[in-house]
């Protein structure tokens, strides 16, 4: 057990450090109201610097680097408060299935300009009859000559409007038991036929999307896998959606202690300073004490996954610890303006910054797995209870 | 970075595991704390034996120890000796424990002042001979030494010289005393600034203790809770299938995993010294002891009427989380001084 940087690490940490000092943009609020084409560009750099795709294999534009360096991108990013690529679906998730199933030539084709934040994916697995349950998914792909033609409908889908390209899963075989009917298509977002619908989310922004889909070809070799194989591939989206993103969570969750450390410490509306009162100081220790059990939990996950090559079950809690912390420290800090978090526009407390991310935590135990779904998939598949379903 | 026990420490944790399990099933567990000492008279010198009171050994491999003995909880003072009294000690004391001929202990609390270990002590020593009321000594009616606070050090003081009034307990394998000292002949170990830094790394080393502890302790709470939810069956089906046992069992697990992973790194920090030693501890201490007391009493819930029952051993590991989480003060305590490094 040794928690220190190996030298190879310190340097990369050190030198990683002072170029984020040097080229790390202000981060905006978030990426939903922020410029996106700077975001862009931001992307550009990053990849150009060698801190995008860290541990993806150097020949398709990464870096062929150990998970530990990724750890490390994302601790040194939220230390230095950059803001995040704005590919996080492609990179998170469309890459890693891509890597995993891709044929050569789609390798060849999609993952670079991912890398680099000129394409952006998104992701089309929901829909508005099935959520959580995504083998019951109605939107069909039947073939036609060389192409799919696809119908249906796909919603909750982050960065749609953004999109360049999206992992769809269709429905290919109506025929056979649901899970086996499944598909998983490369889709063109401009493709004529696609329309995405921007749905406004609580907090007034429109950061998902309902993407409809009316008869469009796609062409027959744009597929993951075999037709059939679906839900398999889909599988590795979501174990890379769930397992790598850890280090992501806890170091978002460091940034945002550290801005509540700052908060609590200036003076309030009402000309007390919240640091003074010892409930506030009770719940500011609590949640940098959570803060750093994610961390150490995402090491020892990472240990595992160095060890075997898959992921150790330490980690499959941290999202659903991460999302409810999230939800009670950003409560928190609103809670310390009293009735001024209401206001919103120019007069709003810490322009807004707060309002927004505690509005946003909300949808936190709801993406990526319902804290409903995780606590079903760690009973059943790390404790071994029986299945209710 | 590298955040994996050894081999030859997965290996201890394996031995321990056994003999612990092989020594302390439920049932002598329970005999054992109901008796009239709550001490297993005869395993010292098997601990001896085994290397458990080696000076050699490091903070981790120790971590494994503490762990296993909060898994099957271990009727013998060794969480006081080893982990309160022996880095106090001096080297002829040190062999002695080593060698499995003397038991220790802290005694630092004092009646009517305030509990925690770094607090000031009134007790005093005079031509070498030390006077004062020590209260809620850990296994004080259980050891041959204690490790004493007094207002300008830390001394030692034998047992025999001492008046020990046993107490009984709600954790029957860890009880505590009062001890009264009338001119006890008393030989000092650390004085002044020296005592006190010494007092603060039995401190950290303590509330690293306590939380490796409290993992096993709520570990084994919730082995028992989901070996129950697989086995137990209303309306026709294992319980575990209804997700208000399951999501519990759940909760208990991700709970679990942060206070081990806050434990392994304040064993660290202890072990290596670390600058960061002293807030880990602080943050292992509160997190572990509240998951420890959260998992046992998910786990009476989930056994229904037969949880809260005297026979079923839950309620021995729920006393022992209550007894690692009240240590020097609750959780609140701990995060008051996380508190003060953060915002002062």
């Amino acid at each position: 057990m040794d928690f220190r940087d190996t030298p190879e690490e310190a340097a990369f940490r050190a030198e990683l450090r002072s170029w984020l000092q040097e080229n790390a943009p202000e981060r905006a609020v978030e990426a939903g109201r922020g410029d996106f084409d700077a975001l862009r560009a931001w992307g550009g750099r990053l990849y150009d610097a060698g801190y995008v795709g860290i541990t993806w294999p150097e020949e398709y534009g990464g870096r062929g680097l150990s998970p530990t360096y990724q750890a490390i991108y994302l601790e040194e990013a939220s230390r230095a408060d950059a803001p995040n690529h704005p590919g996080v679906i492609g990179l998170n998730m469309a890459g890693p299935t891509i890597i995993a199933w891709g044929t050569g030539e789609q390798k060849q084709r999609y993952l670079k300009p991912l890398l680099s934040g000129e394409e952006i994916w998104c992701q089309g697995f929901s829909e508005p009859g099935s959520g959580s349950d995504l083998a019951a998914g109605r939107t069909s792909a039947v073939l036609d000559g060389d192409h799919w033609v696809v119908n249906g409908q796909k919603v909750w889908s982050s960065y749609a409007h953004k999109a360049d390209w999206c992992i769809l899963v269709v429905r290919t075989d109506p025929d056979v038991p649901k899970h086996a009917g499944l598909s998983y298509l490369i889709v063109d977002m401009h493709a004529p036929g696609v329309t995405v619908r921007p749905l406004h989310q609580i907090t007034g922004d429109p950061e998902f999307n309902e993407i409809f889909f009316d008869d469009v070809r796609v062409p027959r070799e744009s597929i993951l896998g075999q037709p059939g194989d679906g839900w398999k591939v889909a599988m590795t989206t979501l174990l890379h959606e769930r397992g790598t993103l850890g280090f992501a969570l806890s170091a978002e969750l460091e940034r945002m202690v550290n801005h509540l450390v700052d908060l609590v410490r200036e003076e309030g509306p009402d000309g007390r300073r919240p640091a003074d009162d010892p409930l506030i100081r009770d719940a500011v220790a609590r949640e940098w004490i959570e803060m750093q059990s994610l961390r150490f939990t995402n090491y020892r996950a990472l240990t595992t996954l160095l060890e075997t090559g898959i992921p150790g079950p330490e980690g499959s809690g941290v999202k659903l610890a991460w999302s409810e912390a999230n939800q009670r420290l950003t409560s928190l800090a609103q809670s310390v303006f009293g009735l001024h978090a209401q206001v919103t526009g120019e007069d709003a407390p810490w322009n807004g910054f707060w309002q927004y991310w505690q509005l946003r935590s909300r949808g936190n135990t709801i993406e990526a797995g319902t804290s409903e779904i995780l606590r079903n998939i760690i009973a059943e598949r790390v404790l071994g209870l029986p299945k209710g379903r | 970075m590298d955040f994996a026990f050894s081999e030859e420490q997965e290996q201890l944790r394996g031995f321990t595991r056994e003999f612990l399990a092989d020594r302390y099933d439920d049932v002598r567990l329970a005999r054992l704390a109901d008796s009239e000492t709550g001490v297993d008279a005869e395993v010292w010198p098997k601990l001896a034996e085994m290397g458990w009171l080696d000076a050699e050994l490091t903070f981790l491999d120790q971590a494994v120890l503490l762990e296993e003995t909060g898994y099957r909880p271990l009727a013998a003072p060794y969480f006081s000796t080893t982990v309160l009294a022996a880095p106090a000690l001096d080297d002829e004391a040190a062999k002695q424990v080593a060698d499995g001929r003397l038991t220790a202990t802290l005694a630092w609390a004092e009646p009517g002042m305030r509990q925690g270990l770094l607090h000031p002590a009134g007790t005093s020593v005079s031509d070498g001979r030390l006077t004062g009321q020590k209260v809620l000594v850990p296994d004080g009616a259980a050891v041959d030494l204690f490790v004493v606070t007094a207002a300008d050090g830390l001394y030692a003081v034998n047992a025999s010289d001492a008046v020990v009034t046993p107490h009984g307990g709600l954790d029957g394998t860890r009880r505590l005393a009062s001890v009264r000292f009338e001119g006890a002949p008393a030989r000092p170990l650390a004085t002044g600034e020296a005592a006190a830094a010494l007092l603060g790394r039995i401190r950290d080393r303590a509330y690293a203790a306590v939380a490796l502890e409290a993992v096993g302790v709520a570990q084994r709470a919730l082995d028992l809770l989901v070996a129950y939810a697989k086995e137990r069956k209303q309306f026709g089906k294992p319980i575990g299938v209804y997700q208000a046992v399951s999501h519990k069992a759940s909760d208990v697990y991700v709970r679990l995993q942060e206070a081990r992973s806050l434990a392994y790194w304040a064993a660290w920090c202890v072990a290596e010294d670390d600058p960061m030693a002293r807030q880990a501890c602080l943050a292992a201490k509160a997190h572990a002891g509240e998951a420890a007391v959260f998992a046992c009493e998910s786990a009476i819930q989930g056994h229904g009427g037969i949880g809260f029952t005297w026979e079923h051993v839950l309620h021995r590991y729920y006393k022992r989380a209550q007894w690692l989480a009240a240590f020097d003060g609750p959780a609140r305590d701990q995060r008051a001084e996380v508190a003060a490094f953060l915002l002062d």
